[in-house]
């Protein structure tokens, strides 16, 4: 699939970004890591994520949606679907 | 193992409950004596987390109800509501929640979890939009990914989120349905319902409130958060229990839109499930009867709220957000409030034990419910030991 690289990556640095700032999120981000497996993120805390994420852009996301999102990078992808939309 | 493997994290957290001796998601009541004592575990117990707001269960004349419609009705229907399961009383119950809450039209279900499940997964399918509360309860969450809408869900009761959300809809807000609880069962706090039907009146949005806590607690009539707000031509669907108030168990949905009775048709959790027992059907009218007849077991079940909640508050315990029946109680860590709950009952107070997810924010609680059947002494001694708690448990979240 096509991705326009530049907003791509905005998005990415943006949303590691916010991930930083939550606890115990290791320090170096990478696009294949798990959202939940690898960042450790438990569900609040991904709620939390989705949240910031919504506001930051002035979307919303469903229920559906985030639940198949597994890693950084299906995140990123669906962030730009969705602006795109 | 195979398919048990997925489990494994809960036998590994059982484990370790085990080894304290009492399991508290799992507890006995070993005899039931009263609305508010029972023995658990060899001792007498004040029970403090119950949801029997009324004190309805040991009601004489729900018990005489629920007796002679056993005798002359049988034990159980044996069949759904569609076939075999509708008798008379379900008929008259249905027509007697309609009258108190002044609306056209009312079906029974067999649980609260059931009626959420059958009437949400029903009114919506795929290609409609939900937006639900975030504290909503799990049979809220369930039936709306029954019926395969997309779900959006709010901060819990922050009526600015939930409004980002209506616009962001654009067109699809009008037909979207909104969902929230007139009392959320964790925390206690009501839903700003006025604040959200200005929002209906703008958005033109659907509207259901579940009134499993608030029924009988809230409103001049008990009719629930709607009647308190004066809003109850604004919402669309009413969805309550039996089984907290009224003291016995099944669930009810009430609306004034006439089409409510189609849902009969279509809500597998109507068509096939086993209809409420001749005797939960002749206990629950009684109760809704006494329910109706007056404010003074509301006015007690206030009385003991507002003692309660100030009781703990005075203690300097974190508590939630507003004084209601459901008094939430914040005390730590998982551990610190596992260790207080064990504490408590050991000194024959039986409250509720709340982790999350359960419990929002991550946090964890004792969540207490009062009941208009509780004694002012009965409250004291709760917040008595609340106070001794603190001093014999060494937590740095409770008073000194």
């Amino acid at each position: 699939m096509a991705v326009p690289q530049k907003d791509y990556a905005e998005i990415f640095e943006a949303v590691k970004a916010i991930l930083e700032r939550f606890d115990k999120v290791p320090e170096c981000i990478r696009e294949e890591m798990e959202i939940v497996n690898d960042l450790g993120l438990d569900s609040l805390r991904v709620m939390e994520l989705v949240q910031e994420v919504e506001d930051a852009y002035d979307i919303s996301f469903t229920l559906n949606e985030l639940a198949e999102i597994r890693t950084v990078r299906d995140f990123v992808l669906r962030i730009q679907k969705e602006i795109e939309a | 193992m195979g398919l048990f493997d997925k489990l494994a994290f809960v036998a590994q957290a059982r484990q370790a409950l085990d080894e304290m001796g009492i399991d508290p998601f799992n507890v006995e009541i070993e005899e039931i004596l009263s609305p508010t004592e029972a023995r658990i575990a060899g001792r007498k117990v004040l029970l403090a987390g119950t949801n029997n707001y009324l004190g309805l269960t040991f009601d004489p004349r729900c018990i005489e109800a629920a007796c002679q419609a056993t005798r002359s009705e049988g034990t159980g229907t044996t069949g759904s509501r569609t076939a075999n399961g509708t008798f008379a009383g379900h008929r008259a119950l249905e027509r007697e929640l309609a009258e108190f809450f002044g609306c056209a039209k009312a079906i029974v279900f067999s649980t609260g979890f059931v009626a959420n499940l059958g009437v949400i997964s029903t009114l919506t399918g795929p290609g409609d939009t939900l937006i639900i509360d975030g504290d909503s309860h799990a049979s809220i969450y369930d039936g709306c990914r029954m019926g395969g809408a997309d779900i959006l869900r709010f901060r819990h009761n922050d009526t600015v989120d939930l409004e980002k959300r209506l616009r962001r809809l654009g067109d699809r807000a009008k037909n979207t349905l909104i969902i929230v609880e007139g009392i959320y069962s964790m925390l206690g706090d009501r839903a700003p319902l006025a604040k959200i039907v200005s929002l209906k009146k703008r958005y033109g949005f659907w509207l259901l409130v579940d009134e499993a806590h608030s029924l009988g607690v809230l409103g001049q009539n008990g009719r629930g958060l709607g009647e308190e707000c004066g809003c109850m031509d604004d919402v669309d669907f009413i969805i309550g229990t039996f089984s907290k108030s009224l003291g016995a168990i099944g669930g009810f949905c009430v609306s004034n839109h006439p089409e409510l009775d189609l849902v009969r048709y279509a809500s597998r959790s109507y068509l096939f499930t086993a209809s409420p027992s001749p005797a939960t059907i002749a206990s629950v009218r009684r109760a809704l009867q006494v329910l109706a007849a007056g404010a003074n077991l509301r006015e007690r079940l206030w009385a003991n709220a507002h003692r309660l909640y100030e009781g703990l508050s005075e203690l300097g315990y974190r508590l939630g957000p507003e004084p209601t029946p459901v008094v939430a109680v914040y005390m730590g860590s998982k551990e610190e409030t596992l260790a207080c709950w064990k504490e408590l009952l050991e000194n024959g107070i039986y409250v509720n034990l709340v982790w999350p997810p359960a419990a929002p924010k991550g946090e964890s609680l004792l969540r207490c419910s009062v009941s208009a059947a509780h004694t002012e002494e009965q409250i004291e001694r709760i917040v008595s030991l609340f106070g001794d708690l603190a001093a014999n448990v060494g937590l740095r979240h409770a008073p000194a």
